[in-house]
């Protein structure tokens, strides 16, 4: 068997305890504050149209489009209630879409928000007493926060919408 | 129209500003038995609790007349069997009213998901309904073709509907749109009140042509009552559908343009309108204008030198749109766009369908040649594909713009509305949409709606659109259906 030479043998080292664990929680905290700050300020919205006219979508598109950018508040549409924070609902809950509103809400992972927009989502607006509406969002699902309006303009969508940014970062619903 | 000179022994209604007749079952038999052969264009089928009316437009002279016959023992000879596209008509009729379509192929209902509180609401008495579970999404099980079905919840911001599509090797093989997820009822609850309250009801049928369905619906309702808007609350009014055309199109050419990939023209069409909106806001107070018009006149005037502010934007569109149309040319863009959802006029007549749609297809129909003289179309047959729709789009708002600025430099002084008087009547009504035309029906006793109906450019466009996606690849489903500017609030009802 060869010699090992001088140079290859390991330098001599004292054995690593385990770090301060008093530090590492502080310092885990001070990121996480940091993260949730910088990184945390983000939600995905999902909108679910309970039987809206359409006004409503034209507005919430002009929040999606250029002169809004939505993006740069850290809120975007997705296209699957599976990845949504936010559940945006539109029009008055018509009876036929008051299961699409249910398995909709269901599917999304807590914590979840439900925002209702418009004067319809809201108590079914004009629409409320027909044969064929059951009224607002809220007879089908708990709703956290409404933006009245027919339709609210897209000032008034993303000031409500960031609203609930802000809430979101200080505590998710339900906590 | 070539269709009453047939019919001698027909009753006429005076339903203005079009004749409505009545024929007996037998002759209705014999009329509907010679439409397969007739060049008229079948725009609605609707009905009442004792007859069953439809609307016909003749593309050669652009008459219109609406022919009814009545119910009997609660059915009426069907008429899909000549023209096609009544059969989703009947379907409606059967759920709303209750009337069966005599010799219609059998076909499930299409607004009743078994849901409501009641069954037939517009039946002399509706029933109560036995409420059921929601019926489970409808599968294939013989196919051996791929199946997706996408919706009533799809997409990003859209509306909601079901749309089933059958797949072979990434090609559509058969697409079919289940519709009435978004029904409101919005008829029954306009029945008893007069049109004045009414109208909030039609600015509510479909939110992307408020304007166009209250106009329409305004119109029916003077039409009815034999009285005319003043002549400023007749300027305005037009100043405001061709606003709202403008506003369409540009969200038209921005969502095409987002599916297909193109950020810059998304960017940029989604910004002007946004300007058209806000200069809108300012001057009618409403940045869709929902409510402004009324039977009668408007119900806004226009804000100080709000026509200024509206004329700035459009300078800023009319100077952009050289670089849209460019963008439109030979482009990446065009490429992408060129040759996808191929549609041809025959289809197009057959499904009623009108709009930018029709006209890119050469197919010259606007429903504004009706309601203002020396009105002529901007349609030059071009390409019938979703580009051509694109350029069709651009081309109408240059139209748009030169109407506006036209009107502003007349614009009359006076009043703003006219009273309505408490009388009976009947009136038939049409408004030129961004999506193609609407009409609307109604008839009053004393000053209240007895019974009405709206026909929104939807009825035609979805049957074309299903017929386009034959064949299309599955992932330009969407950019089709963009193009089309399918929407089903308004023919959900």
């Amino acid at each position: 068997m060869a010699r090992v030479p001088a140079w290859f043998s390991p330098p001599e080292t004292i054995a690593a305890g385990a770090p301060d664990g008093d530090t590492v929680a502080a310092l885990a905290a001070r990121l996480e504050a940091a993260a949730q700050r910088r990184l945390g300020r983000s939600l995905a919205l999902r909108h679910v149209n309970t039987g809206s006219c359409g006004g409503c979508e034209l507005e919430l598109r002009a929040v999606d489009g250029a002169l809004y950018d939505l993006q740069r508040h850290g809120l975007r549409f997705v296209e699957s209630p599976r990845h949504a924070d936010v559940l945006l609902v539109t029009g008055p809950l018509t009876r036929n879409l008051r299961a699409a509103l249910e398995q909709a809400y269901d599917v999304t992972p807590d914590p979840k928000w439900v925002v209702a927009i418009g004067d319809c989502a809201l108590d079914g607006g004009v629409f409320k007493g027909s044969y064929a509406v059951l009224g607002g969002a809220g007879m089908a699902v708990p709703v956290d926060l409404t933006i009245g309006g027919c339709p609210p303009p897209p000032e008034r969508i993303l000031s409500g919408l960031r609203s609930l940014l802000e809430a979101n970062n200080d505590g998710g619903p339900g906590t | 129209m070539t269709a009453t000179e047939t019919l001698p022994t027909a009753e006429t209604i005076a339903c203005r500003p079009w004749p409505r007749l009545v024929l007996p079952r037998q002759e209705w038999s014999d009329f509907t038995a010679t439409l397969a052969e007739r060049p008229l264009v079948l725009l609605a089928l609707w009905a009442d609790t004792q007859q069953v009316h439809a609307l016909f437009r003749d593309p050669l002279t652009q008459d219109v007349a609406a022919v009814s016959t009545p119910v009997e023992a609660g059915a009426y000879p069907a008429l899909s069997p000549a023209k096609p596209n009544a059969a989703a008509f009947e379907r409606m009729i059967a759920d709303l009213w209750g009337h069966e379509a005599e010799g219609a192929a059998p076909a499930s209902p299409w607004l009743d998901h078994g849901q409501w509180l009641q069954a037939r609401p517009m039946a002399a008495r509706p029933e109560p309904a036995r409420l059921a579970d929601p019926p489970p999404e409808p599968v294939d099980t013989d196919t051996p073709l791929m199946q997706l079905s996408l919706g009533p919840i799809h997409g990003r911001v859209t509306d909601a509907a079901r749309l089933r599509l059958q797949v072979r090797d990434g090609s559509i093989a058969v697409a079919e749109g289940q519709l009435g997820f978004s029904h409101k009822g919005a008829m029954v609850l306009m029945r008893g009140k007069s049109p004045r309250t009414a109208a909030r009801f039609a600015a509510r049928l479909a939110g992307d042509s408020t304007v166009a369905h209250s106009l329409a619906f305004a119109l029916a309702a003077e039409a009815a009552l034999g009285v005319e808007a003043p002549d400023r609350a007749v300027a305005l009014r037009g100043v405001m559908l061709e606003i709202e055309r403008v506003a369409v199109h540009l969200d038209t050419l921005a969502e095409v343009a987002r599916l297909a990939g193109a950020a810059r023209v998304h960017a940029q069409c989604s910004a002007l309108r946004e300007h058209v909106l806000r200069a809108t806001a300012e001057a009618f107070g409403h940045r869709l204008m929902m409510d402004c018009v009324v039977p009668g006149g408007v119900a806004v005037e226009m804000a100080d030198n709000a026509d200024a502010a509206i004329l700035r934007v459009l300078g800023q569109i009319a100077s952009a749109l050289p670089g849209l149309r460019r963008l439109h040319e030979g482009s990446a863009l065009a490429s992408r766009l060129s040759g996808v959802g191929r549609v041809g006029v025959p289809l197009l007549v057959q499904c009623g369908a009108g709009g930018p749609a029709a006209r890119a297809a050469g197919h010259g129909f606007d429903a504004r040649m009706l309601n203002q003289s020396g009105f002529v179309p901007a349609a030059r047959a071009r390409r019938p594909d979703t580009l051509g729709r694109q350029q069709q789009r651009l081309d109408e708002i240059e139209g748009s713009l030169r109407l506006i600025s036209t009107t502003f430099q007349r614009l009359p002084f006076g009043p703003l509305t006219v009273a309505l008087p408490q009388e009976s009547g009947e009136g038939i009504g049409c408004a030129e949409s961004a999506r193609g035309d609407v009409w609307h029906w109604l008839r009053l006793d004393h000053g209240q709606i007895a019974t009405c109906f709206p026909r929104d450019p939807g009825w035609a466009l979805w049957p074309a659109a299903e017929a386009v996606l034959l064949g299309a690849a599955v992932e330009d489903a969407g950019l089709i259906a963009a193009s089309f500017g399918l929407s089903v609030s308004g023919m959900d009802l």
